[in-house]
């Protein structure tokens, strides 16, 4: 399974690295949520401030819809996804694979983002070792569910509409506990924030295992 | 069985929805041999094709390819399996050796596979490098063609392969797939073309309404000759096939 996840993550990453999708419109649009974001709350600088966490989440929940998107759109031009169904490669190990590409997409992405608050917003970056731990724990669910539900949408004539629909609740926990976990790690809430971890841990250890057993079953019903 | 079949269907029905793909197809096909499938556009050949791969599963009657039921064993059999449909299966955005170098590592064939199979179409120099969405649809083809070739798999199932190919590719596609008729893989290909068919195919089935008109053997044990004088008949084909010691493509 893992030779399986290198190659697909590998095939996936050299992908983007030549089409420069992510780079060249992703990061901008991105970019350009947190600026609505900061005009939305008019300038109010301490508040701006205090939703920095929550703001940047939802960037990295929009953008991560459409890393999944742009990672199953891939697979469907020219017919892709029948190679791939029948190249040999373990399902399991496709998933884990694209799990790894999306992932290593949001995280570059979540640096821009981080710069973006920190220029915008004028937010402090404090309690790095529980920012990074959220950050890679959250993107990691984010990157398990997306691809999961991205594989359930991608047979459908609906499916740019339908995985927002889908998937959005389903990261809502995600998204939440990430967001408390960096609002503790900023100061800006009294609890502990890596209380929070164990949270995102659960999830996505769920979002992995349901997608690592599912995975070979969504990609038949495409 | 009376002879060593690779592709054995009876009474082969699949459905999309309420719809017969197939309704009732009985086929046989040698090991080695070279079908070819002719029939009007939707008389189910696309789906014969995609139900020998195991991507469209039996809603009844049986099926045995390569030995394994491709719907239990899907996903052992298209290890050994290659499909070329319709669409060329490629990412636009890598080049041609990327693509074909990705389907090796995937199915795992003996090292140096891609490479081989990138010259053996000719897909060398700057056709290599560039980005397959950037390049002709016959071109195109080859890449997908050299990407199924470095599998190494042992059934080749192809819908309209010519597609898009010049004069001098379509030999080349030709002396291809009787090359590795001849070292023991089978062949079933979807072609809408009289003169490929009579020149390449060992023996040609009609496809009709979801189901195989004349896809059964009748005949003597031996795999016969091509129907029609043609290189196939000159080559070391399908008599060849009984030979223990035979090369055969397989995947690791």
């Amino acid at each position: 399974m893992w030779r399986d996840a290198l190659v697909v993550a590998g095939k996936d990453l050299r992908v983007e690295g030549r089409s420069k999708v992510a780079l060249n419109q992703v990061v901008p649009y991105s970019l350009v949520v947190l600026l609505l974001f900061g005009f939305a709350f008019d300038q109010d600088q301490p508040l701006l401030v205090q939703a920095a966490p929550g703001l940047f989440w939802l960037a990295v929940l929009f953008s991560g819809l459409l890393a999944v998107q742009r990672t199953f759109s891939i697979e469907s031009a020219d017919g892709a996804a029948d190679s791939l169904r029948m190249s040999g490669l373990e399902p399991a190990g496709i998933f884990v694979g694209k799990v790894v590409a999306v992932a290593v997409q949001l995280l570059l992405l979540e640096v821009f983002l981080a710069v973006g608050i920190v220029v915008l917003f004028h937010s402090r970056l404090e309690g790095a070792g529980l920012l990074a731990a959220s950050a890679v724990l959250s993107t990691t669910g984010v990157a398990a569910a997306g691809v999961a539900y991205g594989a359930l949408s991608m047979g459908t004539r609906v499916r740019e509409t339908l995985l927002p629909l889908l998937l959005a609740p389903v990261l809502a926990p995600v998204v939440l506990a990430a967001t408390e976990a960096w609002r503790a790690a900023l100061g800006f809430s009294s609890g502990d924030g890596w209380r929070w971890l164990g949270l995102l841990a659960g999830f996505t250890a769920i979002y992995l295992a349901g997608g690592v057993l599912s995975f070979g079953a969504l990609m038949e019903e495409t | 069985m009376p002879y060593d079949l690779a592709v054995r269907l009876r009474s082969a029905v699949a459905l999309a929805g309420r719809y017969p793909l197939l309704a009732g197809a009985d086929l046989d096909v040698r090991t080695g041999e070279i079908l070819a499938l002719k029939g009007a556009n939707g008389a189910g050949k696309t789906s014969l094709l995609r139900v020998i791969a195991g991507l469209i599963p039996l809603s009844g009657g049986e099926a045995t390819v390569l030995g394994l039921d491709p719907t239990s064993d899907a996903r052992a059999l298209r290890r050994q399996v290659g499909l070329l449909g319709h669409r060329n299966g490629l990412y636009e955005d890598l080049s041609a050796e990327e693509n074909v170098r990705f389907a090796a590592r995937a199915a795992r064939p003996p090292k140096g596979a891609a490479r081989e199979a990138l010259a053996r179409l000719g897909i060398r120099d700057r056709l290599a490098e560039l980005p397959t969405g950037k390049l002709s649809a016959g071109q195109r083809r080859r890449v997908a063609l050299a990407a199924l070739l470095a599998r190494r798999p042992l059934l080749w199932l192809l819908d309209e392969p010519h597609a898009g190919l010049d004069a001098e590719h379509r030999e080349l596609l030709d002396g291809l797939l009787k090359e590795v008729a001849a070292l023991g893989a089978t062949v079933v290909l979807a072609s809408h073309e009289i003169l490929t068919r009579e020149v390449l195919a060992h023996r040609v089935a009609t496809v009709s309404g979801g189901m195989v008109l004349d896809g059964l053997i009748v005949d003597s044990p031996v795999p016969d000759a091509p129907a029609i004088d043609g290189p196939a008949r000159d080559g070391p084909a399908a008599g060849n096939m009984a030979q223990p010691d035979l090369e055969q493509p397989s995947v690791a």
